[in-house]
């Protein structure tokens, strides 16, 4: 089960043709691929896209009575592989994952089916993660396109725009027999909006009408002579068509406007942010009418030239809006204006800053600085901005520098009741006793081991590459040995062949650790082939431990992490062992998000029939807490806080744990692993308690409280016994 | 607000919605989602989750715009997909700091309603500090005064939890309550019944927030910040106490001596409070030694009382054991009726705790020796101890028991030695430097703790006190000495302190 469930979402994906679909962009995308006739779906989740993998992986009877295959996926290479059944039927495929990572992993895939060409529509849903709420490092798919030869679509963030272009693109990549990118900013993968649905389709030819009639032609074949004729099909024949659909199809929007001396280009995803900014500006409406001619490329790649030059015809100067670098867009349009001896100037990063994140207020400084030099007239003071419950008077902004010392960063961190927290945990204490050690880090929730307080972790090098990125490390001569971690999402994508086989292979003196949470936790809980739940439509329950011996490892130890001393004692055996191969360590518990998704409802069920339940939670004693914060610096965990001294006498805050304790018992384990402090209790709850545990309480309780009267009475005395 | 002119309408109204991930920020957007749509209003809402979900920062951003205000071309506005400075409406934060990072962002302006709870949510570099390392909330709450065109706070976590609910539903009902949107309460209660979820609790909450936020005011009071519960030793203090205080101690530090020496009380008996203002009496005498203040003697009488009531094993059972301690546990976990509550300890005492507790010969000798040390150490390792169990209580029982012969302990000699150096040093450098002597005095913050913990802190001492030995009488003594405590606090393997240390 995903993060998300999407039984409500999944309904909305069997709305007909008038009814209107009210959601997120992202699963709007869903909807239109069933409504385009889509005989296969693949991909690999990951924000901002993993919506659209969730709620198709809940849609499984909907997708069966269309006749569309669903899969999740091994990586974003096996998803982009799969569109290959696109290469010699008429099959609509589409595949989704998160880019430029996902695009980095898929690009062997990609090359050879741009190469080979298709004759149904390939389309590959991008989720381009740029800029605030990015995960990963900033680059552009836009590279990828351009190398391999692959449209891509940049719709403008209006939900009708993108359902639209879900289906036009489909329609482009059969035109000119090439694939499809549909790239989706952050921001507009989760816009929620509505649009007009239409009916779904079943698709014209199935998969079975290939299996029946399977075809081949030598000419899709990715090897010489058919790849140096498809190099130039791809200049010759498919360039061209792919032009002719954009232009005949107005798949790009040109706006006319009074400020003919000036135009603004820019990519379709940045069009709302551009409109704001220009209504900022007074130049225009917020229902899209603008004063400055606007062109807006829902297609960024390829570029029309023709379009290009019939709007730069008589104008000064255009503003390239484009985000991101290096700035292929503006570099194209200045070849094309070059060629057609059109003067207009191409204004674009200058004004506009050449890396980062296009935000309202960078658009804005870059128009108005634009305006300043080519149309200075068109600035003049405007009237202040009013909402219908605001007016904005310009007012200086905050002293922002003295806030930044101020308001603290928060970096992200791992949930309450991570079970990875109580391992990481470990490695601090280990490393206290044998001084620091090289440790490479991998992706998934565990990245954030890298932040405080764990502070573990000197490098991230791809999904499932932790250990191959400690490869060079693994060579020492006795000594220190170096560990990596990798997450079980990884292990499975890449992890298993490129880290432990491959240290295997190479007889790696390294430790590995394999985190095991049952998940792919960090992208929104789904699962994964060792996920140990009961899957409907696919094998679970294939234990990493099976498969890290299967290719050889010798030296294994399934630990569970809220074992602390397990950890420890694994850790410390594997640093220090004579064995000299690779050593793995897979640290079992199961992501706390799903386990309480999965649990919680059962356990509430239970009380409310009255059967007996077990709630634990922790509990620090004020007055013995002496406020070192130790227990925060070993463990982190958001619900393990801090509060104002309630001793007159001390000054610095205690620690306090607050109500969204879910009782892990990590709190309890690292005082004891780390000798900490006796500070720590946890409360048992006991609901609907039995006969037996009620008499017990009661008897316990006489007894106590007797003792704890004779106690108090003690006090009273020792109060007042000045001779003592 | 729910009736606006329609015609003037050409712009959509802005909401932000500032939070922390896991906060339900977007369970937030999606209830204003359908209570726009209600109310006859076209909605956008946008988010960044990302890895912010896991309790980072994140923002949520919506526009609404009327359908009645749509022109007869019934084309549609044009929604932005974030928050530009200075064209945002409305902000509300679910916690106080994030109120601060929306301005910093310049999100509040002067059309901004700004609505914050005013509870806090400690960033890890906060809680990490080893000494008190929180943030100033007041800065933000001083502009966001000034800045925006109404400032709205109240605590909406302790709102929500009080009616068994979510930040979310308080946040809704605040924004509600506040007037700042045009929609009607209907919309908001609708909404929340139509989600599903836990729509009781959700109401009450919101209900509660909605007149909380109603009835605020830009010219409100500050918040009151809710009175942190102290747990002062009520232990009652003999007369000849109270006059000794009165009679020797400056007016300014009396309150702390008075705590001081309840502290003594409650911690051994009536006798160590009488050498606790022996003691104290001495640094008094001090300050008229050509000292302008009392800093000495407030910082002694602090500091001593906190370091003569030392936390030895006997010290935490007898804490442990008290009825007041069973009612607070009982009150922080909340049972509902019917529910019974098991409470378990964890003790995990080293060789040296246990020896501490031993009479000085014998855990000397221990400590020292080789086979009774490893016999000790086998008895050592992480202990659950049930209180709630009679064993368990009577284990605990027993060793606070030990009170009466805790002056015969190893621990306690360590320690009085341990505080007799320092009062002596105090009293030798207060004549003639008497920064330096309250500086000195102040490092006693540092040795803090249990085990290993309280190890560093007195190793940290140590090493300070050393220092200052032999730079005593050089102008910038004090400073060196405040320079060293501070870096002693910056981490927990002393690098910073040995820094500061070698840079002679």
């Amino acid at each position: 089960m995903a993060e998300r469930s999407f039984a409500r979402e999944v309904q909305t994906l069997r709305l007909r043709a008038g009814e209107v679909f009210e959601g997120e962009a992202i699963l709007a995308v869903t909807k239109a691929l069933l409504q385009a006739g889509v005989s296969y779906v693949g991909g690999y989740q990951g924000a901002p896209v993993s919506h659209l993998m969730d709620v198709l992986a809940d849609a499984r009877e909907i997708l069966d009575d269309l006749g569309v295959h669903f899969e999740s996926s091994a990586s974003e290479a096996g998803a982009a592989a799969m569109l290959a059944a696109s290469v010699n039927y008429p099959l609509r495929g589409a595949v989704t994952w998160k880019s430029t990572v996902g695009t980095n992993v898929a690009s062997d895939a990609l090359s050879n089916l741009a190469s080979a060409g298709v004759l149904g529509g390939a389309l590959m849903i991008v989720g381009e993660d740029y800029g605030e709420g990015a995960s990963i490092m900033q680059e552009r798919t836009h590279a990828f396109a351009m190398k391999s030869q692959i449209w891509l679509l940049d719709p403008r963030p209006d939900t009708s725009t993108i359902v639209d272009m879900v289906e036009r693109g489909f329609e482009l990549s059969e035109a000119s027999q090439t694939p499809v990118m549909l790239m989706l900013r952050i921001r507009a993968c989760h816009m929620h909006g509505s649009f007009v649905a239409k009916n779904n389709v079943a698709p014209k030819f199935s998969i079975q009408d290939a299996l029946e009639n399977p075809q081949r032609s030598a000419a899709r074949i990715i090897l010489p002579p058919a790849t140096y004729a498809q190099e130039q099909e791809k200049v010759v024949t498919r360039w061209p068509a792919a032009v002719r659909f954009i232009v005949e199809n107005h798949l790009n929007e040109m706006r006319a406007g009074d400020l003919e001396d000036i135009g603004i280009v820019m990519q379709g995803g940045l069009y709302n942010t551009v409109m704001r900014s220009l209504e900022m500006l007074g130049l225009a409406d917020v229902f899209g009418k603008s004063r400055i001619p606007l062109y807006v490329l829902n297609v960024t790649y390829p570029l029309v030239p023709e379009e290009f030059t019939r709007f730069a015809a008589g104008k000064k100067a255009l503003l390239i809006v484009e985000e991101g670098q290096p700035e292929y867009i503006e570099q194209s349009v200045n070849q094309f204006l070059r060629k057609a001896d059109i003067q207009a100037r191409v204004v674009g990063k200058g004004p506009l800053p050449m890396a980062g994140e296009y935000t309202g207020a960078v658009v804005s400084a870059g128009i108005k600085s634009f305006l300043a030099e080519w149309a200075a007239s068109a600035l003049a003071p405007s009237a202040p901005l009013s909402s219908p419950i605001g007016v904005f008077t310009e007012r200086p902004l905050l002293p922002i520098e003295e806030l930044r010392k101020a308001v603290p960063m928060r970096p992200p961190g791992l949930c309450t009741g991570c079970p990875e927290r109580p391992f990481f945990s470990s490695m601090k204490i280990v490393q206290k006793e044998f001084g620091a050690v090289h440790v490479s880090a991998d992706i998934g929730c565990h990245s954030f081991a890298t932040l405080a307080p764990f502070n573990t972790g000197a490098s991230i090098m791809g999904y499932g590459l932790g250990s191959a990125s400690g490869a060079a490390l693994s060579g020492g001569q006795g000594g220190k040995r170096s560990i990596s971690i990798m997450g079980d999402g990884g292990f499975w994508h890449n992890g298993l062949t490129s880290g432990i086989g491959n240290s295997v292979f190479n007889k790696h003196d390294s430790v590995t650790v394999i985190v095991d949470n049952g998940y792919a936790a960090a992208t929104g809980g789904q699962y994964i082939p060792s996920s140990r739940a009961d899957l409907k439509n696919r094998k679970g329950r294939n234990p990493i431990e099976k498969a890290v011996r299967g290719v050889g490892v010798e030296w294994v130890r399934t630990v569970h992490t809220y074992k602390m001393q397990e950890g420890i004692s694994a850790l410390r055996e594997a640093l220090t062992t004579a064995y000299k191969g690779p050593k793995v360590i897979i640290a079992e518990g199961e992501c706390e998000l799903n386990r309480k998704r999965r649990v919680a409802p059962v356990l509430k069920r239970m009380a409310q029939e009255g059967k007996r339940v077990v709630r634990q939670r922790f509990g620090i004693d004020p007055d013995v807490c002496t406020g070192d914060h130790s227990c925060i610096r070993l463990s982190g965990c958001p619900s393990l806080t801090i509060k104002a001294n309630p001793d007159p006498l001390r000054r610095d805050p205690i620690a306090h744990v607050d109500n969204s304790c879910v009782g892990c018992g990590v709190c309890g384990e690292v005082a004891h692993a780390a000798v900490l402090c006796p500070s720590f209790y946890r409360a048992d709850v006991i609901t609907n308690p039995s006969a037996w545990d009620r008499l017990k309480f009661r008897f316990r309780t006489t007894v106590i409280e007797f003792l704890q009267r004779r106690f108090d009475r003690r006090l009273a005395r020792i109060a007042a016994e000045p001779s003592l | 607000m729910s009736a606006l002119p329609i015609a003037a309408i050409t712009r959509p109204i802005t909401l932000t919605i500032a939070a922390l991930g896991g906060q339900g920020g977007g369970v937030v957007s999606d209830w204003l989602i359908h209570v726009a749509r209600r109310a006859g209003y076209l909605a956008q809402a946008t988010s960044v989750p990302g890895v912010a979900q896991r309790t980072g920062a994140t923002i949520y951003y919506l526009e609404f715009f009327p359908l009645a205000g749509l022109p007869a071309d019934k084309s549609r506005p044009i929604f932005a997909l974030m928050p530009n400075p200075g064209d945002v409406d409305v902000v509300i934060a679910s916690e106080i700091m994030e109120a601060g990072r929306a301005m910093q962002r310049g999100l509040v302006t002067a059309r901004t309603t700004l609505i914050a709870s005013s509870h806090r949510i400690y960033a890890i570099q906060e809680k990490s500090h080893m000494g008190d390392g929180r943030a100033d909330s007041s800065q933000v709450r001083a502009l966001a005064r000034e800045q925006a065109k109404r400032y709205i706070e109240f605590d909406m976590q302790a709102m929500a939890e009080a009616n068994g609910s979510v930040i979310s539903a308080a946040m809704l009902g605040a924004l509600c309550g506040s007037g700042a949107l045009p929609f009607a309460v209907e919309h908001y209660v609708e909404a929340i019944r139509t989600s599903g979820i836990e729509a009781a609790s959700s109401t009450r909450a919101f209900e509660a927030a909605r007149r909380a936020a109603a009835e605020s005011s830009a010219a409100a009071a500050p918040p009151t910040v809710s009175p942190t519960e102290r747990t002062a030793t009520r232990a009652f203090i003999p007369a000849f106490l109270k006059e000794r205080i009165r009679a020797r101690i400056p007016a300014a530090a009396q309150d702390l001596a008075r705590q001081g020496v309840r502290r003594m009380i409650d911690y051994q008996d009536v006798a160590y409070a009488s050498l606790y203002l022996d003691r104290l009496d001495s640094v008094a005498a001090l300050e008229h030694v050509g000292s302008a203040g009392v800093a000495l003697t407030e910082s002694v009488a602090r500091g001593l009382a906190l370091w003569m009531s030392f936390e030895d094993t006997i010290r935490v059972a007898d804490l442990k054991i008290r009825t007041a301690r069973s009612k607070r546990v009982l009150q922080e976990v909340g049972p509902s009726t019917g529910q019974l509550v098991q409470v378990t300890e964890f003790m995990k005492p080293r060789v040296e705790e246990i020896c501490g507790t031993l009479p000085v010969g014998l855990g000397t000798w221990i400590l020292r020796s080789k086979t009774p040390r490893r016999w000790i150490t086998r008895l050592t390792g992480g202990r659950q101890i049930a209180t709630s169990s009679i064993g368990g209580f009577l284990q605990l029982y027993w060793l606070a028991g030990l009170r009466r012969w805790r002056r015969k302990t190893l621990r306690y000699s360590q320690e009085q030695m341990h505080i007799v150096h320092w009062l002596q040093l105090i009293g030798r450098l207060a004549p003639e430097d008497y920064a330096l002597a309250v500086e000195i005095a102040d490092c006693q913050q540092l040795v803090k703790g249990y085990g290993e913990t309280h190890e560093r802190g007195t190793l940290s001492f140590d090493a300070i006190l050393a220092d200052v030995q032999g730079r005593q009488g050089r102008p910038d003594a004090a400073d060196r000495v405040r320079a060293l405590r501070v870096a002693a606090l910056a981490d927990d393997q002393g690098i910073a302190l040995s820094r500061v240390l070698t840079a002679a």
